[in-house]
């Protein structure tokens, strides 16, 4: 690899280009195989890239601000749309950091219908994932089972909530709405389904010999590296490491549910394929739990008083919760107005998409940057809010 | 096909000088050249120079033949440029099954003729947003989804997104929703087709006839132009 | 975590406990303790984990307040530390070389606030935004509001009333 690498001059590389043996590669924001709209750009000699920087901001709204301009309950909207294939996460969050600077505690209904919104939401998301993660390795059959598959789900969430991809369910204080009526025979009767479609991904997919060609090697992520670089979720599990915030730190009712940390040895992307696709399956099986376990009957929600000038009292706090991707965070000060001063929203892509892609991409092909950068799970909304 | 439905598409107000539109600036040699002072002085020759034409129209029976194949066989340009491109996905399922009619996403923007606009647009975006609806070949048409594009949404406030998409690529056909159904996308779709077929999409035609005024209006909000004039 | 906060007092000027929860709190430190603080919090007392490293702007007491978020991962016990600059001169240390994703939160700070950090690689290519040349947009004296009215333009309503013209252009004959 040495010997790709050009000679540095005045602390920066030297490119001649003019040898014809370096190439600068956009693989910018138009392109089918990102995650979203995030752009990468490799310096490539040959097949092999040597050097990757990743360029966010295509997606940059500035929510930060825009949240210190509304209402704590002007943002509820907003707030979803942070990170656009799981915004439920967001939700939860920002509704549990209000109600801790309140000071208020939720009933325990809503906690378990919280619950199990995460944890559809959970599904819904790993599935468009392995579409995904399919898709950038060229199998685009598992992309169409998959997607398909999470339409079902998300016709479930329109049921339940009203909306298929931005449901604004969690308000502070607890839930808006009840479960309908005989929704729990089409919700088993979907995530039926779902297991078996696991089965079939696990037969064309993980005995698959290409997919196995392609990703063992790739991206591996020592366990030195976790915390240097704030690897979390599963990437970190996929290493080896036992970390679960559902576990170390529980939060709403998952202390009343028992599943265990699913964590594999091989650290690249096979092993990250195989712990996400097995927590698939436990969010079936949490799923299953909760509706069983669910307490019938009960408030889903604690009316605040005038909620429209809600005036919360002065603090900070910083709430997290395990989402799809791992550790997700949100940092909320209030200065005892009916505006927040300052939220930080904390996403696990962060990490993983700057400081980490870039390490793990030299030395790829150029053909597996899609599937390493797809196997480390990054959404780009989360990056630049 | 009603044709009077589609009279009452609204006609844009251009302004065409300085004081009308401040940011106007002058950025083209004469009536044909452009030119491509974003560029370094010695990449000027490389790229092109020529101001895009307006597409003339054939004989009434050839051009309603090549409206309908047109209609029935745009192809997607795959570029998730917001929230709206989540809706996108499942419409390639088989679900709801857009290859029955004729639409398949294409990787690149010289293979596709539909740009769909998912959702709001942030300044860097609608630089790629441009270079890529340029490097698109004729007869091209744009579909814009979601409140965000139409009067920027939520991010009414936003320093960082667009609120009317209109004032610098031309839209032919507006989707609302936050997001919408796969279902209404589909119905945007047919109306888009619909109006291929009267002859009255003419988003292209409109961009070559307004150039200076689109290009006014992309180069006072995208500050760092460091591309060709016209992408093409 | 009284005991952890009893044993930093011993070596850094810590102030202004707050036990938040049962596993988190708040602490502050003046800025200059604050790189020696966090290393020995990071080696000694095993707080590997740099959660989130945020800024709060304070204008009416005219100072940036530093937000450093850590966690230990074996007693699952979080901390979260604060540490104050001047607004006006907002410079602060660099941590770049305790965690590798810190030069990207740093970096991202640059931008959005205008601090700097002296000794940070990559500070000079703007992360977000692009081609941006107006104040730094997260301090609390840029409006966004007036910024939007000058750039952007807005659709003009000519319908005020959806339901009326709606109504007119679908069943005329009504």
């Amino acid at each position: 690899m040495q010997s790709l690498y050009p000679p540095v001059k005045n602390g920066k590389a030297t490119y001649d280009l003019e040898s014809q043996k370096y190439l600068k590669l956009w693989q910018g924001p138009q392109h089918p195989g990102v995650t979203g709209n995030m752009s990468l750009e490799l310096d490539i000699c040959g097949d092999q890239v040597i050097n990757c920087n990743t360029h966010v901001g295509y997606l940059h709204r500035g929510f930060e601000k825009l949240m210190e301009r509304r209402r704590y309950i002007n943002s509820f909207p907003l707030v979803c749309r942070i990170c656009v294939p799981e915004p439920d996460t967001n939700e939860y969050l920002f509704a549990a950091a209000m109600e801790e600077l309140l000071g208020i505690d939720i009933p325990e209904r809503a906690k378990w219908l919280r619950t199990l919104n995460l944890e559809l939401s959970r599904l819904a998301s790993y599935l468009m994932w392995m579409g995904g993660q399919a898709g950038a390795f060229g199998m685009g059959t598992i992309a169409q089972w998959c997607l398909a598959h999470r339409d079902f789900v998300l016709d479930l969430f329109e049921e339940w909530t009203g909306a298929r991809i931005y449901h604004m369910y969690m308000i502070p204080g607890g839930v808006r709405g009840e479960l309908p009526e005989g929704w729990t025979g089409r919700a088993e009767k979907v995530i039926s389904a779902a297991e078996k479609l696991l089965g079939e991904i696990e037969q064309v997919f993980i005995n698959n010999a290409i997919f196995k060609l392609r990703a063992q090697g790739l991206g591996i992520i020592e366990p030195e590296m976790i915390d240097p670089y704030a690897v979390v979720g599963p990437n970190a599990r996929g290493s080896g490491i036992k970390r679960d915030l559902r576990k170390d730190t529980p939060y709403l009712i998952y202390d009343q549910l028992s599943f265990d940390i699913i964590t594999e040895n091989s650290k690249d992307a096979y092993g990250r394929f195989l712990v996400r696709w097995r927590e698939t399956q436990q969010a079936i099986d949490l799923i299953r739990q909760i509706i069983k376990d669910m307490p019938t009957g009960g408030a889903f929600h604690l009316t605040l008083p005038n909620v429209l000038h809600l005036k919360v009292p002065k603090g900070q706090t910083y709430v997290k919760a395990e989402s799809t991707r791992g550790e997700y965070g949100y940092f909320m000060v209030s200065d005892g107005s009916a505006f927040p001063r300052k939220v930080t929203v904390r996403g696990p892509s962060f990490s993983h998409a700057m400081a980490l892609l870039e390490y793990l991409a030299v030395g790829v092909n150029i053909a597996d940057v899609a599937g390493l950068m797809v196997s480390l799970h990054t959404y780009p909304p989360e990056i630049e809010r | 096909m009603e044709k009077d439905k589609f009279d009452d598409l609204e006609v844009m107000d251009l302004p065409t000088d300085e004081e009308s539109d401040p940011g106007f600036t002058e950025w083209r040699k004469d009536e044909k050249t452009l030119l491509n002072m974003g560029l370094p002085e010695e990449e000027r020759d490389w790229f092109c120079d020529a101001r895009p034409q307006v597409h003339k129209k054939s004989p009434k029976i050839i051009e309603d033949f090549l409206n309908w194949a047109r209609a029935e066989s745009l192809w997607i340009l795959a570029f998730g440029t917001g929230c709206g491109a989540i809706e996108l996905r499942p419409l390639l399922t088989a679900r709801y099954d857009i290859s029955r009619l004729g639409m398949a996403p294409r990787p690149t923007p010289r293979q596709a003729n539909l740009f769909m606009i998912g959702g709001y647009v942030s300044i860097k975006t609608l630089k790629r947003i441009v270079r890529s609806y340029e490097q698109m070949q004729g007869p091209k048409f744009v579909v814009a989804v979601c409140s965000c594009a139409i009067n920027g949404g939520m991010y009414w406030d936003s320093y960082n997104t667009v609120k009317r998409i209109d004032e610098y690529i031309p839209v032919d056909v507006y989707i609302t929703g936050c997001m919408p159904r796969p279902e209404a996308v589909l119905a945007g779709f047919d109306r888009l087709k619909q109006l291929i077929r009267a002859g009255k999409a003419e988003g292209q035609n409109l961009y070559a006839q307004n150039f200076d005024y689109y290009k006014a209006n992309q180069k006072r909000i995208i500050k760092d132009w460091n591309m060709p004039d016209y992408n093409w | 975590m009284k005991q952890l906060y009893e044993m930093l007092c011993t070596q850094y000027h810590v102030y202004d406990f707050e036990q938040r929860q049962d596993r988190l709190a708040f602490v502050s430190i003046p800025s200059e303790q604050l790189v020696s603080l966090l290393t020995c919090l990071r080696d000694i007392y095993g707080f590997s984990h740099l959660a989130l490293m945020t800024c709060v702007d304070w204008l009416e007491e005219s100072r940036f307040q530093l937000t450093y978020i850590l966690r230990n991962h074996d007693g699952h016990r979080e901390l979260v530390i604060k540490s104050f600059i001047d607004r006006e001169h907002a410079v602060a240390d660099s941590i770049h070389h305790l965690w590798q994703h810190a030069r990207v939160y740093q970096r991202e700070l640059h931008e959005m606030f205008g601090l700097s950090f002296p000794g940070s690689p990559g500070m000079t290519e703007p992360m977000i935004l692009e081609g941006w040349q107006g104040p730094p947009p997260m301090r609390r004296d840029f409006d966004t509001l007036r910024y939007c009215e000058d750039n952007y333009s807005n659709r003009d309503r000519t319908h005020s009333e959806p339901e009326a013209h709606m109504k007119a252009t679908m069943y005329p004959e009504d």
